[in-house]
């Protein structure tokens, strides 16, 4: 593979000629902030988060999709791309709950100087937004600032869908898709603001193809993908994420040899996960590897003493 | 994909093979169900259950009468290819197609394939080795390899898919009757003689006995004590009733397992142990021979203590002063005494996610395939043979008392005798019913969810009908899971393979019933 050389915000890069121009300000130590790119998916464009202004290039590009060209000049903080990712990070902030995303996302909204305020205060409520069809909702009236606010799905024993705080990164849909799973039990339903992470026909998950590996859980960087255990836990207000543990091993079932990412908080085990950098499951797990530990908790029932153990427990009874 | 259902019984696995079809590979997918990984096939082989050397001998067959064969590779790499020739010739397509089931352009189609094929992967898994003729069964995919040159090379290969997180591991740890580990002969004077030096102990010269051994050895009373770690006879076994009489005759049972399992209720002492994967340190080895650390995560419940403290301190009862060795020290002399594993510090294991043996020393990168040397010019070591292997069919025989053909299997939430996965509540949970083609609930007029009286020639249990437009008629289908709920193993054969010891869960014949209300 021969090398193609670019500069990034003055500085030249050498890069193999299937990178990409992210591929590139990550060897600079120049990090561009992503919501739909994963290493273990396809690029899908979607967010735009990412985009950077190429010098000759009419549109500002995303860049973790587009290939580094030799000579290519790319700025990744004129005024035009910073202006862009405000918007984009604006429009998200204003409209899907961000509360627990990633750390990471809080920091490009501090970055970007989001001012969610100035497109007025949230409309709440949470009406399932499901049943929506393009063009059949009132005008907005440009007081308010129109949300995704929406009930939580709860209806099985392993996993909880809050698309409130959905950002349509699509990253579920690949994971379930062909880039991993390839079950395809959900996809992107409804047109512009009324687009949603649906199963086909809004079909609870059990009614759905779901076969619950999770991997749809593994990707969501905001939260509306949680572990059942994860969501009880922080419903009590006991989920403790700078006092659990986090242990590679090695999955208890067959014989592949996927490595898991133990999360235990009071010598339970809250959540699974699999390393993206692991060649053997590239961050992706099955039902078995991913919810079938319970067989080593050992839940007490005395609220005093093991209230985490209580919650566990009726997170597991469906 | 051969006797495999990998979408359903190694997931993570399939995300690979997936990866391969949407790159363009073709995948034929031989089995008796059309199963999930079946769906994903170019062509799917829906063989009679037990038949697989007659298909693999007339596969053979079209590749060597077309001309398809890598003669260059089998002058130079095998032997006993003409008496293999020799074997094949009355596996003609007619005599495969009526003893297989599969039509025989379907055969030949795939047999043009795979020898014309740069690269092809042959995978199977228990379709393929719970028969009585296990052996044979995989020496007649190997003689395929061998006509091909579809062995040892990048891309090509055999693959044996394992069924369990450490049975790979459990053999290269000498956890079989006849070696030491590292795959070293326990009758190889210098091998022992390396080992009994390193444990200032002798070792019996002799290779024991294997699982099935042992119960025939048990039934007649040569064998009065056993000791179980980790496996839970008592529910696996084929014919358990049997195998449940006979361990009930023992004068002395001993269970070492982190649950009370039945095989545990049975036993005079009882080990609680902790699980080796989450409450202990250690290492397994998958399916492709990856060895990779196990990490404690968890304190284990009660009083139970990993295996090595078990073993350490029973040691110490019987007069051995071991201490308390820690997983790393172990490994390290596992590693002096192993050369395969030698090169496999934890150090390097940690840095490298796992490292696939052998490893001779710490600058080698593992192997990512085996059998290379026989493309080397001339061959490095024995040049591999063909197995001249004769069809057999199952030995629990179809009749007008048993005319269905029950072959069992797993679901994707479930596992083995479900002691480890009955403990999370699955959404996809089917429970332990007893599958059928539609056609076959319509001709026996039974509905869905009637219970059905399903009966072998050794046992006879009750399950909830399922129909399953996966099966043939004809062909019957029940998990190993629910044992509790449906005790499959009462029904299945204990006729078992003489060189891997693995019985015939594969092949039973049946009798369904609308159960007695």
């Amino acid at each position: 593979m021969s090398d193609v050389t670019i500069t990034v915000d003055g500085r030249s890069v050498a890069v193999s000629d299937d990178a990409t121009i992210l591929d590139a300000c990550r060897d600079l130590g120049q990090d561009q902030p992503t919501l739909c790119y994963l290493e273990n998916l396809t690029p899908v464009n979607a967010c735009r988060v990412c985009v950077v202004e190429v010098e000759g290039s009419r549109t500002l590009v995303p860049s973790c999709s587009r290939s580094a060209e030799e000579g290519m000049v790319v700025k990744t903080d004129s005024p035009r791309v910073r202006l862009s990712r405000k918007m984009v990070l604006e429009f998200l902030a204003s409209s899907v709950d961000l509360s627990q995303s990633t750390e990471e996302v809080h920091s490009w909204l501090d970055q970007y100087e989001v001012d969610v305020a100035r497109y007025g205060p949230q409309v709440t409520g949470a009406a399932p937004r499901d049943g929506r069809h393009a063009g059949h909702h009132a005008i907005p009236t440009g007081l308010t600032a129109e949300t995704v606010d929406q009930p939580v799905k709860v209806d099985n024993e392993l996993y909880i869908r809050d698309y409130a705080k959905c950002i349509l990164c699509y990253k579920c849909v690949e994971a379930c898709g062909e880039d991993a799973q390839n079950t395809f039990a959900i996809a992107v339903a409804g047109r512009g603001f009324d687009a949603r992470i649906s199963t086909e026909f809004d079909v609870a998950l059990p009614g759905s193809a779901c076969v619950y590996c999770g991997n749809c859980i593994g990707v969501c960087p905001t939260g509306a993908l949680q572990f059942r255990s994860e969501y009880e836990l922080r419903q009590e207000g006991l989920w403790e994420e700078d006092e659990q543990t986090v242990t590679r091993t090695v999955c208890s079932y067959c014989g592949v040899g996927c490595n898991l990412e133990l999360h235990v908080q009071d010598n339970r085990i809250v959540k699974v996960t699999s390393p993206m950098d692991h060649s053997v499951t590239n961050g992706h797990l099955c039902i078995k590897g991913r919810f079938g530990y319970d067989y080593v908790q050992e839940l007490g029932d005395d609220l005093a003493s093991t209230p985490i153990d209580i919650v566990l427990k009726r997170a597991r009874s469906g | 994909m051969w006797g495999s259902n990998a979408r359903s019984a190694h997931p993570i696995f399939f995300h690979h093979i997936l990866k391969g079809i949407h790159n363009g590979a073709r995948m034929y997918c031989v089995d008796p169900r059309r199963s999930d990984s079946a769906q994903w096939a170019d062509v799917w082989l829906g063989i009679d259950v037990g038949t697989d050397i007659a298909l693999a001998n007339a596969v053979a067959k079209v590749i060597v009468d077309e001309g398809l064969h890598r003669l260059d590779f089998i002058e130079k790499s095998t032997t006993g290819f003409d008496d293999f020739v020799e074997s094949i010739q009355s596996y003609t397509l007619e005599y495969a197609e009526q003893t297989t089931g599969v039509p025989g352009d379907v055969i030949r189609e795939m047999a043009i394939a795979y020898a014309t094929a740069e690269s092809a992967q042959i995978c199977w898994t228990l379709g393929i080795t719970e028969h009585h003729n296990a052996t044979d069964n995989v020496l007649a995919l190997i003689n395929l390899s061998l006509l091909t040159g579809h062995v040892g090379r990048y891309g090509s290969g055999l693959v044996p898919v394992r069924g369990q997180n450490n049975v790979q591991g459990g053999g290269d740890m000498g956890a079989l009757p006849n070696k030491l580990p590292g795959f070293q002969d326990v009758e190889d004077h210098e091998a022992r003689g390396k080992f009994e030096a390193q444990w200032g102990h002798p070792i019996p010269a002799k290779a024991g006995n294997h699982l099935t051994l042992m119960f025939e050895a048990m039934e007649h009373g040569d064998m009065k004590a056993l000791y179980v770690i980790g496996e839970n006879p008592a529910q696996s076994e084929a014919d358990v009733g049997k195998a449940r009489r006979i361990m009930r005759g023992l004068d002395f049972l001993v269970v070492q397992d982190i649950f009370l399992t039945r095989t545990a209720e049975m036993a005079d002492v009882v080990f609680p142990a902790a699980a080796d994967w989450c409450e202990a340190d250690g290492t397994v080895t998958s399916s492709e021979r990856r060895v990779q650390r196990v990490r404690k995560a968890l304190e284990p419940p009660g009083d139970a203590k990993t295996d090595v403290e078990i073993v350490s301190m029973l040691a110490a009862e019987l007069g051995y002063s071991w201490g308390l060795p820690k997983a790393e020290e172990l490994w390290d002399e596992l590693r002096s005494l192993s050369p395969m594993h030698a090169g496999m510090s934890y150090q390097r294991l940690e840095d490298l996610g796992g490292l696939q043996w052998p490893c001779y020393d710490e600058e080698h990168p593992g192997e990512l395939f085996l059998h290379g040397r026989l493309w080397e010019d001339p061959p490095r070591g024995r040049l591999a043979p063909f197995s001249p292997i004769v069809h057999a069919p199952p030995v629990d025989q179809l009749s007008d008392e048993f005319p269905y053909r029950m072959t069992t299997g797993r679901h994707l939430d479930s596992y083995n005798t479900g002691v480890q996965s009955g403990g999370y509540d699955s959404p996809l949970r089917a429970g332990g019913t007893i599958d059928v083609s539609p056609e076959d609930a319509a001709s026996l007029e039974i509905a869905e969810g009637e219970l059905v009286t399903v009966s072998s020639r050794r046992g006879s249990l009750e399950a909830p009908l399922r129909i399953d437009e996966a099966l043939r008629p004809g062909l019957v289908f029940m998990t190993l899971h629910f044992p509790d709920e449906a005790d499959v193993n009462q029904l299945t054969i204990e006729a078992w393979d003489p060189q891997s010891g693995t019985a015939e869960f594969k092949a039973t014949a049946v009798r369904l019933e609308k159960a007695a209300l």
